[in-house]
């Protein structure tokens, strides 16, 4: 249980966990593979790796088009995995595997799981796979040692937070916006009362994402009492910008300043 | 003849919205409590007596149902060898009001998301037909409505671009992937996902998740049941083989599945084959695909050996959809419906045909299920009686016809 373990030992020490989030090969496997070291020595307490996916439904125009551009390049499962493998065995932080369900369908759950494991990917989140088709899943993960992380969303009504909560691994992911992946200019104050309600129910680790694109989005979050601060098109962005070499300078400075925004 | 379109469900799908292992939900946590909110407004109104007679009143009076089954005496005679061959009927949905079957369901779900408390209307379409029905049901009850469609659609299908911007809905144009119906659903699905909480999606086929296929095989069920009754008058009997158009699939359950317990009739379906089903430019989704999920619902899906959804071709834009409905998966599975596919070039052979033989002019759609007709009819005894669901006219595909035919 390496996500729960690392999220409660920073609770214990009073801090709280940053995640970044990049879609593996933008712009190539190479330049992911950097970045998962320059994002392990920057501060982010767990990465979340996107596999991209023809038709990503819960993502907005950054990860769309990041998915699109490493679709273009010839980025397969196979690859992202041995580049993961490669990497895995040098990285502190917590190995997080963001996928659609239908590449894990077409693979076999079972070896899906068994091959993510392999590669050293901790964790799981499927955006498209509800706590009512996610019961097998779950339990194979529980057998290859990758804890399934099930989502939250404000629409969620209570007896179903309740639900979710009970069945998700690692942490439960609160989506903080009713709407897909991507940068928005604050965060709604119902994320307060949501990380509340969802306090109440559980003692699990709480993780916030969606919209999350500065440090002082971070801090609001933290502040309200997230466990972790996920962060995701604001760093592919970033990393997509200029040259691989500029793009790595810059997803750094920026996970370092959101890291030190949540850690004041 | 008045039929009530919504008679109570008896089999398929379960409690999960599974037929067999298809269907399902496979959509963001966002949207689970609006899918569970529609499937208890579903469950209520389709047993509720005001419902039912205003749905009812709005399909005689402003549809024009019920649709003639007409007699296609020239196409038959085509067929016939010395002096024998088969009888093919036309179910006329091309006759009701917009020119196609999907005013049915659009009518029916605006009814619904009016009884829910929905403002705002969103869809996808790919040939336009579902927008423009779509449209024209939230012009009929005064909701807002906007209407995603792939670029590549707009371009093919610009009368019915124009239509739905006359009957006062925003025609969002959507560049991602090929710009056909596959990438026009995800962006609806995204901004139901944004939206949902004042916006009801009226889905066009019996795809996506539960309840959108059984509830929109409901709504489309009248197609059948007047079928069933319009034989009964015309001789006494039932049809020998029905014969339908198969994209998302809706024209085609509609017809079939008042006929799924008969078991002397033939159900065929015909899918799209593009360029060919051996080649890579195709939308024969049943035929060559295997199972998978795609917006929402697993079923047979066109996706490449790592699960990445491929991109489809027909020259029909309706048809051009690499996934199928979950109960088609199903009665594919079962055995109980036949699929079949056609190219591109056979169906506009098709769509002339009609068009000279009847003065009928189809959809290209409904084309591919004529087209099939040159390899069912040798099959069959003398005197067999085929009912083709005629799902729509083709007054919105003539210039695509013109560039195929008179080039």
């Amino acid at each position: 249980m390496k996500i729960r373990d690392c999220l409660e030992a920073l609770r214990r020490g009073g801090d709280r966990a940053l995640i970044p989030f990049i879609t593996a090969g933008d712009p190539d496997l190479e330049t992911t593979a950097r970045a998962l070291r320059v994002l392990d020595g920057a501060g982010a307490d767990i990465i979340e790796l996107g596999v991209p996916y023809s038709d990503p439904l819960a993502d907005g125009p950054t990860i769309q088009a990041a998915a699109t551009r490493a679709l273009q390049r010839g980025t397969r499962l196979d690859g992202v995995l041995e580049m993961l493998s490669g990497v895995s065995p040098d990285l502190q932080a917590p190995i997080i595997l963001f996928t659609y369900y239908n590449p894990i369908l077409n693979r076999g759950i079972d070896k899906f799981l068994s091959q993510i494991a392999a590669a050293g990917a901790s964790g799981l989140v499927v955006p498209d796979l509800p706590l009512e088709e996610a019961e097998e899943v779950v339990t194979l993960g529980q057998k290859h040692g990758i804890e399934v992380i099930l989502l939250v969303a404000p629409t969620t009504p209570d007896d179903r937070i309740a639900a979710i909560a009970e069945k998700s691994q690692g942490f439960i992911y609160l989506v903080s916006v009713t709407g897909v992946t991507g940068a928005r200019s604050g965060i709604d104050s119902r994320v307060k009362d949501l990380l509340d309600k969802m306090r109440s129910l559980t003692d699990k680790p709480i993780g916030v994402g969606f919209g999350i694109s500065q440090p002082e989005h971070a801090r609001q979050v933290a502040n309200w009492g997230a466990d972790a601060v996920i962060s995701g098109s604001a760093f592919v962005k970033r990393l997509s910008e200029g040259t691989p070499e500029e793009g790595l300078r810059s997803i750094e400075a920026f996970c370092r300043s959101l890291k030190g925004a949540i850690s004041d | 003849m008045t039929v009530t379109p919504i008679a109570p469900n008896t089999q398929q799908p379960d409690r999960l919205g599974r037929f067999g292992q298809f269907g399902g939900k496979y959509v963001p946590e966002t949207l689970m409590p609006a899918l569970t909110e529609l499937e208890a407004a579903f469950a209520r109104y389709r047993d509720d007596a005001d419902f039912q007679a205003e749905l009812d009143d709005l399909l005689r009076d402003y549809v024009g149902r019920s649709s003639p089954l007409y007699y296609a005496s020239r196409l038959s005679e085509s067929y016939q060898q010395n002096g024998k061959g088969p009888h093919i009927y036309l179910k006329r949905e091309d006759l009701n009001h917009t020119g196609a079957h999907k005013i049915n369901n659009a009518l029916a779900q605006a009814l619904l998301a009016k009884r829910m408390g929905k403002q705002r209307i969103i869809a996808e379409t790919g040939a336009g037909q579902h927008g423009v029905a779509t449209a024209t049901a939230c012009a009929r009850f005064g909701l807002e409505c906007v209407v995603y469609m792939g670029v590549q659609d707009m371009e093919r299908q610009a009368l019915n671009v124009i239509r739905m911007k006359l009957l006062g809905a925003t025609v969002a144009p959507v560049e991602a992937g090929t710009g056909t119906l596959k990438d026009a659903t995800s962006e609806a699905i995204r901004d139901w996902v944004t939206n949902v909480e004042t916006t009801h999606y009226i889905l066009g086929s019996v795809a996506g998740p539960h309840p959108y296929p059984m509830m929109v095989r409901e709504f489309h069920r009248v197609i059948g049941q007047e079928t069933r009754l319009q034989c009964e008058e015309k001789w006494g009997g039932l049809p020998d083989v029905l014969l339908a158009c198969v994209g998302g699939g809706s024209n085609a359950i509609g017809l079939f599945y008042d006929f799924l317990g008969d078991a002397s009739i033939r159900l065929i379906g015909v899918e799209a084959a593009g360029e060919g089903a051996d080649s890579h430019k195709h939308a024969a989704t049943l035929t060559r695909g295997r199972v998978g999920v795609l917006h929402g619902a697993m079923s047979y899906l066109l996706q490449d050996e790592d699960g990445q959804v491929q991109e489809a071709h027909s020259i029909s834009a309706g048809l051009d959809y690499p996934g199928v409905g979950p109960e088609h998966s199903y009665l594919k599975e079962t055995g109980r419906v036949e699929y079949y596919s056609v190219t591109d070039a056979q169906a506009l052979d098709a769509f002339q045909r009609l068009s000279e033989l009847e003065g009928i002019i189809p959809a290209l759609e409904t084309a591919h299920a004529i087209a099939y007709l040159d390899t069912l009819c040798p099959q069959l005894e003398d005197g067999t009686r085929i009912v083709i669901n005629c799902s729509g006219r083709g007054d919105k595909d003539v210039a695509t016809a013109a560039k195929a035919l008179f080039k």
